[in-house]
């Protein structure tokens, strides 16, 4: 395949075809058009939907921007998550240094908003002219009696995933803060929801059916003083392994809270997902009644499926997402669907995700990290793929070379996780995938000349060339010229 | 275009400010503490872009193009991912994808492997690399990476290089966007026989604008020279095949030319003059593409406000009357006339009602001169823009009741928000990004310019000419006739 760059050949495995270990968790390489963004943006969306903090970047006005209610996670309450605060540093700042401009901003905001407590984000210029951002913190937290944490998330300063990390500990840092509360018996944390078009208060209600209570959900409709009490739980349930199992991992050590991995998407790991929180209490009463709700929820889902699945059975898909535990979970619900998998990848998998997928998918599977538009279009192509699975940047892919989309990114509308979801995922891909607009993509173009005008424009620049190269449809007509 | 950070550092310790005093803000604000629209030390939802995005654009309006963003990874995928979201095409970008060890040693060698893997991959005919805030500060010195890949490599047949100073504390994407053109036609523009073609500078306009501008110079038999041209580039058909590089965008041959064309006609009236804002000394002498070619070159430089309205139509298309020597084309005088007869059918739904206007400055300018003349009160004109000539640029294109006129600089989306909860505007003019002041409001928003985010078609918005203009007002007239049908206590059927 000479269209994967040499660098990048071993991050790219075909079911039974190659043998070797895929190579994950590289940075990306200089010039490849990684779908990847940075560490700022890996800690961005993963605090942005705690929706009482002021949420803060310090930097020039990108990052901000770029990042200005970009997410569609919902809030039951406060909506502070979606302004976009920036200090907005100047040249002046750059070079006489943006202390100054960082205290201001945060004593007149947190006056302004009053919020639970502020992140403040460091960007990348922020870690070349060195400002001290922490001092500032811990100086304005004294000041207005809040919360004041210092994100230090230079975007150079590693990849996505190293953001995660950064936003995990600013949690860790809250968490532990509050040991008045007390939670009730059988209490969670869910880790890794965003609540993203309202899917964590699905789930939320799923568990209280089972007679679970949640104690904090970290991030999706995230308040401070739940994070406060998070460690005040039982047990950590984590989905979105790639940006919170450091959480879950760092709550073990210190609280000594188990955690388990599970996905909300499909059927199959939606309902193991229950099962296994009611298997960890060791409760009957409750493994039954989890029985109960997968069994009323499946008995209303599995006939509303059918009759997508009429029309979906054998078509093929490609998925490109974040993180490769989605990943899974899709390649199940497309099974369910009656579709097959013929492309998977992501742009933060580690191995064992990976090599789950690998034992998961059928062979001839092209398994891929950290990918770019040039080989996701070759891969689609090759495969003769009908749907693709990604993210707003590959949407475009995906349309121009006529495959229907399913967007599963953080901006999405429609909920994709739990029994509903399932259902609207379906509803989804029927939609792109049997729309009838795609035999015109497919179909000849015969009355349209091909455009090849355009090289030979520049070789011979007169006025009658650049007529017919520029618009060989339209041309205007003489009669309608006033000469 | 200098960057005078690091040698004014070394120059600076004794005058540096106090730690938590003001620090000295843009000495034109009206708010000294910081500058800005607030004089405070913060923007809540800017009403801007960074640099390198106006750069990446323009780039991408070249033949055979790629850009490289010369920063972190995420600059370019940010970008990128805003731009998808508006043009709905693919927009590659790569990025030389900064590590620690770059920021602290330089980033050489990853623009140097940038470029390696950009040309192994798409073959482009050109590169046009833009800098960011961390490039810019730690003292990269791009054109001499250019010049080292060149002396390096094997390659006979390298790519055309340009490379834009674009840090993201100067100014806003529109000044990148200048920046990239300038840099663009620096590069190539060539000394030669005084021709009879013209170079076209559009702005950031839509590529629907791209195509009827370009529509508009055949219709008259000029042979012009536009850039950039992204009117296919950000607007492909759909692809048999996947392109890595999309059709369309000005040969470079082409821009050899632009030094000696007969005039060179660049739209907007502020265009860079932002970038000014927030920098340590203001003597940077700003020049545009256009000044450029009229000092270096002697090409006449004609410019002028959008063509969006009869007035500014009329002055577009006189331009290109005189400096091609042809005559206005029968289908424009008909459009125009088309247009006021409209403007007569619609005038009483339009008469009086107040608008906010916003988003980069040239748009605004061009929008409020339109409004004006069809009887809409411009109640607010804003940018995020810090040129501070809005002002001045928006009073003189608005004849009618032009003290009647506030106008913001530096203003961001919160600051429009209070503005409009006090003073109850009758509709919003302007990019997407401000549909959560219009909903909160219930009045209606008719979406133009630049970015439209939440609705498809954004790419195919026409403002420009006498048809553009003829589909901005019957969208904004049939807004206002809506508005006023919804709320009537009868459903009826006529006007």
């Amino acid at each position: 395949m000479n269209e994967i760059l040499k660098e990048r050949q071993n991050q790219v495995v075909t079911k039974g075809k190659d043998d070797v270990a895929i190579a994950c968790g590289k940075a990306s390489l200089a010039g490849s058009v990684s779908q990847r963004a940075c560490v700022f943006c890996g800690s961005r969306v993963v605090l942005y939907p705690i929706a009482d903090a002021l949420h803060l970047i310090h930097g020039p006005v990108g990052c901000a921007a770029y990042t200005w209610d970009i997410r569609g996670s919902l809030s039951s309450g406060p909506q502070l998550h979606r302004l976009s605060f920036t200090t907005d540093l100047k040249e002046k700042e750059v070079v006489f240094g943006g202390e100054p401009k960082l205290y201001q901003a945060l004593i007149s905001l947190i006056d302004q908003y009053k919020p639970q407590a502020a992140f403040v984000y460091g960007t990348c210029i922020v870690g070349v002219i060195g400002d001290d951002m922490e001092a500032v913190c811990r100086r304005v937290s004294k000041e207005k009696g809040i919360d004041v944490i210092p994100v230090m998330s230079e975007g150079f300063n590693g990849t996505k995933k190293d953001g995660y990390k950064l936003a995990c500990d600013a949690l860790s840092n809250l968490i532990g803060t509050d040991n008045e509360t007390e939670v009730p018996e059988h209490s969670i944390n869910i880790l890794g929801d965003f609540n993203l078009a309202g899917e964590l208060w699905m789930l939320a209600d799923y568990y209280r059916r089972m007679g679970v209570n949640m104690v904090a959900c970290m991030t999706g409709d995230g308040r401070i003083n739940d994070v406060r009490k998070a460690h005040k739980a039982q047990l950590n349930v984590v989905q979105c392994s790639g940006s919170m199992v450091y959480l879950a991992k760092d709550m073990k050590e210190k609280y000594n809270i188990p955690f388990m991995k599970v996905s909300y998407f499909g059927i199959e790991d939606m309902s193991d997902a229950l099962y296994e929180v009611a298997r960890y209490f060791k409760s009957d009463e409750m493994m039954e009644k989890a029985r109960q709700l997968v069994k009323e929820e499946i008995s209303k889902l599995i006939p509303a499926l059918q009759q997508y699945r009429k029309d979906l059975e054998g078509k093929k898909a490609a998925i490109y997402v974040g993180g490769a535990f989605k990943a899974i979970s899709l390649v199940k619900a497309l099974r369910l669907l009656g579709m097959q998998t013929v492309v998977v990848g992501s742009q933060t998998g580690n191995l064992d995700d990976y090599n789950l997928l690998k034992d998961l998918c059928d062979e001839g599977t092209i398994i891929v990290d950290d990918s770019n538009p040039n080989e996701l279009s070759e891969f689609v192509k090759q495969t003769g793929a009908n749907l693709f699975i990604g993210g707003v940047k590959e949407r475009p892919i995906a349309y121009k070379l006529g495959l229907g989309f399913c967007d599963h990114n953080h901006e999405r509308k429609e909920a994709l996780a739990g029994y509903d979801g399932m259902l609207n995922f379906a509803k989804e891909v029927h939609a792109s995938v049997c729309s009838p607009v795609w035999k015109f993509m497919r179909g000849p173009t015969p009355t349209l000349p091909k455009v090849e005008g355009e090289r030979s424009l520049s070789k011979s620049p007169r006025r009658g060339d650049l007529k017919t190269a520029s618009s060989p449809i339209l041309l205007p007509k003489k009669s309608e010229f006033g000469e | 275009m200098e960057t005078p950070i690091s040698k004014d550092k070394s120059t600076h310790p004794a005058s540096l400010p106090p730690l938590w005093a003001e620090a000295g803000g843009g000495s034109s604000s009206s708010s000294p503490s910081f500058g800005g629209g607030r004089g405070e030390a913060f923007a809540i939802n800017a009403c801007k872009l960074c640099a390198p995005l106006g750069a990446s654009v323009a780039f991408k309006g070249i033949r055979g193009s790629v850009p490289i963003i010369h920063g972190g990874q995420g600059c370019a995928t940010y970008i990128r991912r805003y731009l998808i979201s508006h043009y709905k095409e693919p927009v590659d970008i790569a990025s030389s994808n900064f590590s620690e060890e770059a920021t602290i040693f330089g980033g050489g060698a990853n623009c140097h492997t940038a470029i390696g893997n950009v040309i192994k991959q798409y073959h482009p005919e050109f590169i046009g690399i833009t800098t960011t805030c961390l490039s810019e500060t730690i003292g990269d010195d791009v054109k001499f990476y250019i010049q080292k890949y060149k002396e390096l490599s094997e390659d006979e047949n390298l790519p055309h290089f340009v490379n834009a100073s674009t840090p993201s504390y100067q100014g806003s994407h529109i000044d990148g966007f200048h920046e990239a053109v300038l840099a663009i036609v620096k590069s190539m523009a060539e000394a030669g026989e005084r021709g009879e073609h013209i170079n076209i500078f559009p702005g950031f306009v839509s590529p629907e604008d791209l195509r009827q501008l370009k529509t508009i110079l055949e219709d008259f038999g000029i042979d012009y020279i536009m850039v950039p041209d992204f009117s296919e580039t950000l607007d492909n058909p759909i692809w048999d095949a996947y392109k890595r590089i999309p059709d369309g965008g000005t040969p470079i041959e082409r821009i050899t030319k632009c030094g000696s064309a007969c005039a060179s006609i660049e739209l907007g009236t502020i265009i860079n003059k932002g970038s000014l804002s927030g920098r340590v000394k203001n003597t940077s002498n700003l020049t545009t593409a256009g000044e450029y070619l009229q000092e270096k070159f002697g090409v006449e430089n004609c410019r002028m406000p959008f063509p969006t309205g009869v007035s500014s139509c009329d002055a577009f298309f006189e331009t290109l009357s005189r400096v091609s020597g042809k005559p206005i084309p029968m289908k424009y005088t008909k459009e125009r006339g088309r247009l006021i007869d409209s403007y007569v059918d619609g005038h009483k739904y339009a008469f009086g009602k107040r608008a906010v206007v916003y988003g980069e400055e040239d748009f605004v300018v061009a929008m409020s001169a339109f409004l004006n003349e069809i009887g809409i009160v411009v109640a607010l004109a804003a940018t995020g823009g810090e040129s501070f000539k809005l002002e001045e640029e928006v009073k003189k294109y608005c004849p009618e009741n032009p003290d009647s006129i506030t106008v913001k600089n530096g203003w961001d989306y919160e600051l429009i928000h209070e503005w409009c909860n006090e003073n109850k505007p009758d509709i919003l003019i302007g990019n997407s990004k401000a549909y959560y002041i219009a909903r909160e409001l219930g009045v209606p928003i008719v979406r133009c310019g630049f970015p439209i985010h939440d609705r498809i078609g954004g790419q195919r918005i026409k403002h420009l000419g006498y048809t553009g203009t003829q589909e901005l007002f019957d969208r904004i007239v049939n807004e206002l006739i809506g508005f006023k049908q919804d709320h009537s206590a009868v459903g009826y059927k006529y006007m």
